[in-house]
């Protein structure tokens, strides 16, 4: 489906983007909507509420949902959906921060491992399946057990639990386009192997390690819920959205609620990325892409 | 065109052996072998030396090793007089400008995420140099296609459109000698006359020398000025002139194999005989013995050496064909 677009500059730029074109496709544009109101309600969540996420209100604690509560309030009399907007913040931001570190990681080490290959390699991939032999959340929770709780802790424990699929999707990647008859032309055109790694297949691979970056933030928001549900993640009183659920799982009965909101927003936004990543991995394909004339 | 005995050939291939292991692991050894054995070249300055052989016959591997772009096993490689069998790396930057490849799979042989501009400017990139300005018009110029090609996707192109963007690539450096291997191969028969007729131009005109490698011998002997067969592994005859009649029996039986449009001049093709022995256990004689004709006792003992026959023609047969 090549179209020729003649059109330069901004506007024009954007609409060739994927994440435009994943957008304008009806499962992207519904999952991409609901990504970008939680982004924007946890970015403009001061603005969007007239409560304060921790301060305390013990006279107004259980309301059940209402209009000055539409998700009613917690144990504490605490706004819910003030905690969740807030709470946004945390999860979105570690899980997001930790993938994008636990990438750049594992899309170094896993190119230079499949590239050159060798003793480099083996070794390389002994480490990275040890971590992968365990299940990640494993690898987190003995990670944070060493670092202690707290954001930090959640941080690293997502990146490194993580960061075996990434080596080993970039290193399968590279191995598989390294014999590409290109890379052997460029080798004929005398380019280093920095040139070979980053113009040629990097760029190649870095469609599908996206994709697997984007699911796997999906993921991280959960393991971040976890961690954050045995309470070794963000503290209170930063509300996050595994610690919200952890302290409502022991009011079921008195504020269902309180466990089921942010329950609710934990499992949207994780369908959300992964209905937008199944979108973006059809967009990557390079026969989707328009002519520049 | 016939070379003078004391000048410098711009490309010498020298005694090159190249031996590939397969399989083996940590207790098994690996079988080896041998891919391209003990091959001697001279291309002299505008010559278009074609190199003819079966599928498997280490034609290919010749010309990656022509190239630089594998290491021989032993032997070495010689351009304009100089050994550049040791360079590696950014020393072999100065011969990588006077000598490139256009690839037979051109499908595969162009970056899917480069468009055609960014292809042309890829031997200067890759180098750390700029372009000169209207290189990349320049050389869509010289292998005919239109200028507003630039910003197109190898997926938009046709396969002989996309080949000569390989070509135009091979000769962004202004080289001196360009290894062709197969070009034509995975094109279809109209595709083929035109990329052979642009080919024929470019040397005329850019005054470029060709290693030109194929498998269709009707094709080498219009194309070429000296051709090369070789036959798994080692060059079995070397004719000065693609006219001359065919000295080695496997020679022989290409060209006998070869279709012939004219009914009327249509010889019975006699098919040949026999297995291909095994790369991995070559026989002790002639590797063609059991496929040949004329095939005598001592072809099986021992192996023939290249030998002269007329003028610069050599053969490596204990019983040629009569010429």
């Amino acid at each position: 489906m090549s179209g020729t677009v003649h059109k330069t500059g901004i506007l024009a730029t954007i609409r060739r983007s994927v994440a435009w074109r994943a957008l304008a496709t009806i499962k992207g544009g519904v999952a991409g909507g609901f990504l970008l109101l939680v982004v924007l309600g946890a970015i403009f969540a001061p603005v969007l509420t007239p409560y304060d996420y921790d301060i305390q209100a013990l006279t107004n604690a259980f309301q059940p949902p209402s209009l000055a509560h539409p998700m009613g309030t917690d144990e504490f009399g605490r706004d819910v959906l003030t905690r969740i907007l807030y709470g946004a913040r945390t999860s979105l931001s570690v899980s997001v921060v930790a993938i994008s570190i636990s990438l750049v990681f594992g899309m170094t080490l896993g190119a230079a491992a499949g590239y050159f290959g060798g003793r480099f390699d083996r070794m390389v991939m002994v480490v990275v399946d040890l971590t992968w032999s365990f299940p990640e959340i494993l690898v987190a929770l003995m990670l944070v057990a060493i670092i202690g709780p707290g954001v930090t802790g959640t941080l690293v424990a997502i990146c490194v639990a993580y960061l075996a699929q990434f080596t080993r999707l970039t290193r399968s990647q590279v191995m598989a386009l390294k014999t590409e008859t290109y890379v052997e032309a460029a080798r004929g055109l005398g380019a280093s192997h920095a040139f070979i790694l980053f113009r040629h297949l990097l760029p190649n691979c870095l469609g599908p390690v996206l994709v697997a970056g984007m699911l796997a933030t999906g993921d991280a928001i959960i393991l971040e819920a976890t961690l954050g549900f045995f309470g070794l993640g963000a503290q209170p009183p930063t509300p996050s959205w595994g610690g919200m659920m952890s302290s409502g799982s022991g009011l079921l009965f008195k504020g269902p609620w309180i466990i089921l909101f942010p329950g609710l927003c934990i499992a949207l936004t994780v369908v959300a990325i992964n209905l937008f990543g199944d979108v973006l991995l059809a967009k990557l394909d390079i026969r989707d892409r328009l002519r520049v004339v | 065109m016939q070379m003078p005995a004391d000048a410098v050939p711009v490309l010498e291939l020298d005694g090159l052996v190249r031996t590939f292991t397969t399989g083996g692991g940590l207790l098994r050894k690996g079988r080896s072998m041998t891919a391209v054995s003990d091959v001697s070249l001279r291309v002299a300055a505008g010559d278009i030396v074609g190199v003819v052989g079966e599928s498997g016959c280490g034609k290919s591997t010749l010309a990656r090793l022509a190239m630089r772009l594998i290491d021989p096993s032993a032997g070495r490689v010689l351009f304009e007089g100089r050994d550049v069998t040791q360079d590696h790396g950014p020393r072999l930057r100065p011969l990588r400008k006077k000598l490139q490849m256009v690839f037979q799979d051109p499908y595969s042989s162009l970056d899917p995420r480069f468009t055609l501009r960014d292809c042309l400017l890829e031997p200067f990139a890759a180098l750390g140099e700029t372009a000169p300005p209207g290189r990349v018009e320049a050389l869509l110029d010289q292998v005919g296609l239109d200028r507003s090609f630039a910003g197109a996707y190898p997926h938009q192109l046709s396969g002989g459109q996309r080949q000569r963007v390989g070509i135009a690539r091979a000769l962004a450096y202004r080289p001196e000698v360009v290894v062709l291997d197969e070009p034509t191969a995975s094109l279809d028969v109209s595709i083929q006359a035109q990329i052979i007729a642009l080919l024929q131009e470019l040397h005329r005109t850019s005054g470029l020398t060709y290693l030109f490698i194929s498998h269709d011998l009707g094709l080498v002997r219009y194309f070429c000025t000296r051709i090369v067969v070789m036959y798994l592994g080692s060059v079995v005859e070397e004719m000065a002139d693609p006219d001359a009649v065919p000295r080695h029996p496997y020679t022989a039986a290409l060209m006998g194999s070869s279709f012939v449009p004219d009914p009327t001049e249509r010889a019975q093709i006699v098919p040949l005989e026999g297995e291909i022995p095994s790369p991995f256990a070559l026989p002790p004689g002639c590797p063609f013995a059991p496929r040949c004709a004329r095939v005598q006792d001592r072809c099986r003992a021992s192996r023939p050496a290249l030998t002269q026959t007329t003028g610069a023609s050599k053969v490596a047969c204990f019983n040629p064909v009569e010429a």
